[in-house]
């Protein structure tokens, strides 16, 4: 069988393989034979995760570019190894660095790149990729017909399922050409998010918390996630929140990476200002609040209960003691 | 300094996508617009050329007849001119083809700067600005939250999920794309409005740039669509509805975010 090419990767803090790696491997596992490409030395913890989940072979690539210019090097590593052996298919998790690797290997292999990818199944004539379209209004499958299939997968939509192999490792030497380094990382910036407008990361409470008491929930989920808190305008209105935390088209529109929403019934309203947030997340007790048909997840529940669970859950993932795989 | 801002027209967001016999969307039919992050591009070009007065911006589109309104939209904002790529057996291209298409066209008006969005409202593959940078081979410098542009340097912020913002840096020529969180675009002054209609916009088809038709729309293509199915129902993407004691409901939003970099 082929092999299919899995981009792996690493959590910077603890270094262990991501959900995400193992994912890609379990749907991989249906198109022929995953092998991971991973950047930096291997350990044994490294090694075990992604045999469990069927990596037959692990291609590591040493070399400090792939940590210094993390997409570029990729791009070539993956170029690199399509090269030596074709793939059957080229397995990476949609993110942003994931989304530029990928349509740049496309445009150097002359293939395919399917985006978006929530299934994958082998078909007579390659892999077919169901994809999520317009926020799930559709589903549509499609199929590559040039090159070798490269799918951008939304990795949260598929199963993991463990297939225990004994991985090899093959280490790359690969020199990469002087261009991977034209785009440096000149900084790390860690500056308060305090403008509402510009954050990357929005917490907003609504009506379901009730009280001002209430409102600190948010606020304190908002500094977890180092976000900015924010408030529908029945929470302002209320005066749990000041006035300009208020999401909406008469207060701030917001365009965050990820949209908490927390006791937010979801009014027309309130949508028209956070409607175009990348990820939504919305937590209420009603099964019925017209926010979940904008979430991408949903979680029915009483705010009070839930968001202080959710906050030692943090709080636990992020204790340096190592927990068990899985 | 040459800008280039690639602009494209999309059906409104309000809507659902209806899709043709052939599998495409239709997009001459119910209103459509420029493409949000696309006003953010234009934005940020006008913005530099406030601080350098030898900036010369280029708004480009590929689409068909309909799509010259992004064009005009872009014009009334502040562009100096307009190039629109408009041929029949466009129709249907991939990322792949399009990307052919915007980096030929971006080759042949010259740049230091190419401008996107950094994903678009219909397809939002958000992949085609670095495949026209692959083309070109220059950098690129995608999903900027905050753009700025000096002598010899472009630096963007960027936002990786876990609190991670990056500052990374390039020199041009290269493409960057931004996001909706560059700053609020302003809205357009009279005379801006005015003047807009002697600018000149330019149609330019596959003769123009030395493509040969068979490498581009739905034959030319490295991507097929085999089928498109509504999806009824009460919540369309929110395949996960967490229930059951706030603990484990806790846990699955955790695994979530987690999933998605947020942790
Ligand atoms: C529902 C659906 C799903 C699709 N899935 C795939 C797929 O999986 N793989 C695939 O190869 N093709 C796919 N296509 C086709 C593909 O989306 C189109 O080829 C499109 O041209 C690629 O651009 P995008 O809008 O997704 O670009 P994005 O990468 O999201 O666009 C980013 C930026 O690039 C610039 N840009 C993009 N297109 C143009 C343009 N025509 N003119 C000017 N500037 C532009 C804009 O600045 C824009 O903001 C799909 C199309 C649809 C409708
Ligand atoms: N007649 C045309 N001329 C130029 N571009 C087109 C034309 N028809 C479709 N496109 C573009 O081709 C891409 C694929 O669109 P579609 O044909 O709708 O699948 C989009 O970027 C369209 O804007």
């Amino acid at each position: 069988m082929a092999e299919v090419l899995v981009l792996a990767e690493r959590s910077a803090e603890r270094n262990r393989v991501r959900r995400a790696t193992c994912a890609l491997l379990t749907v991989a596992r249906r198109l022929g034979t995953p092998a991971a490409v991973l950047g930096g030395p291997v350990e044994p913890a490294s090694l075990a995760a992604l045999g469990r989940f069927g990596a037959a072979t692990v291609y590591s690539v040493p070399a400090p570019e792939m940590t210094d210019h993390p997409v570029s090097a990729r791009v070539e590593a993956l170029v690199q190894l399509a090269g030596r052996r074709p793939p059957a298919a080229i397995l990476v998790a949609s993110g942003r660095e994931g989304l530029e690797i990928a349509g740049r290997v496309a445009v150097r292999l002359d293939s395919g790149i399917l985006s978006d990818v929530v299934d994958v199944t082998a078909g007579p004539d390659g892999p077919v990729a169901a994809q999520s379209v317009q926020h799930g209004a559709y589903r549509v499958e499609s199929v590559v017909v040039r090159g070798t299939p490269i799918l951008a997968v939304r990795t949260e939509h598929i199963t993991v399922a463990p297939a225990p192999v004994t991985a090899v490792v093959s280490p790359v030497r690969m020199t990469f050409p002087g261009r991977v380094r034209a785009v440096r990382q000149v900084g790390r910036d860690r500056v308060e998010p305090t403008e509402l407008s510009t954050a990357a990361v929005v917490v907003a409470g609504g009506r379901g918390v009730g009280s001002r008491a209430g409102f600190d929930l948010v606020r304190r989920l908002a500094a977890a996630l180092d976000g900015v808190p924010a408030g529908t305008h029945a929470a302002a209105e209320q005066g749990w929140c000041p006035a300009e935390m208020q999401v909406d088209q008469v207060g701030t529109i917001v365009h965050p990476s990820l949209y908490l929403a927390l006791g937010v019934s979801g009014s027309m309203r309130h949508r028209t200002g956070m409607h175009g947030a990348g990820t939504i997340v919305a937590v209420d007790s009603d099964p019925q609040a017209p926010i979940f048909e904008l979430a991408d997840l949903g979680a029915v529940g009483d705010v009070h209960r839930v968001v202080p669970e959710l906050l030692a859950e943090i709080e636990r993932r992020r204790s340096p003691t190592p927990e068990p795989e899985e | 300094m040459r800008i280039v801002v690639l602009v494209k027209q999309v059906p409104s967001t309000d809507t659902r996508l209806a899709f043709a016999p052939d599998l495409t969307v239709i997009r001459d039919a119910g209103p459509a617009g420029l493409n949000t992050a696309d006003w953010y591009a234009v934005d940020q070009s006008l913005q530099i050329a406030g601080q350098q007065p030898d900036a010369e911006i280029t708004a480009v589109t590929m689409g068909p007849a309909g799509a010259v309104d992004a064009l005009r939209t872009a014009l009334v904002l502040g562009a100096r001119s307009a190039v629109h790529i408009r041929d029949d057996a466009l129709h249907g291209s991939d990322a792949l083809a399009t990307s052919r298409v915007l980096a030929a066209a971006v080759d042949r008006l010259g740049f230091d700067l190419v401008l996107c969005g950094s994903a678009t409202a219909d397809s939002g593959m958000s992949a085609v600005p670095a495949m026209i940078a692959e083309r070109l081979r220059v950098p690129a410098l995608c999903f900027a939250d905050r753009l700025e542009v000096r002598d010899r340097t472009v630096e963007i912020h960027r936002d990786d999920g876990c609190g991670d913002r990056r500052v990374l840096a390039a020199t041009p020529p290269l493409v960057v794309s931004v996001t909706e969180r560059c700053g609020e675009p302003p809205y357009p002054r009279f005379v801006t409005r005015h003047d807009a209609r002697d600018k000149p916009i330019q149609v330019w088809t596959l003769a123009t740039l030395g493509i040969d038709p068979a490498e581009v729309g739905l034959a030319g293509s490295a991507c097929a669509v085999r089928s498109a199915t509504p999806r009824r129902g009460r919540r369309p993407d929110c395949d996960v509805l967490a229930m059951g004691d706030p603990a484990s409901v806790a846990v699955r939003v955790a695994d979530f975010l987690a999933e998605r970099q947020f942790l």
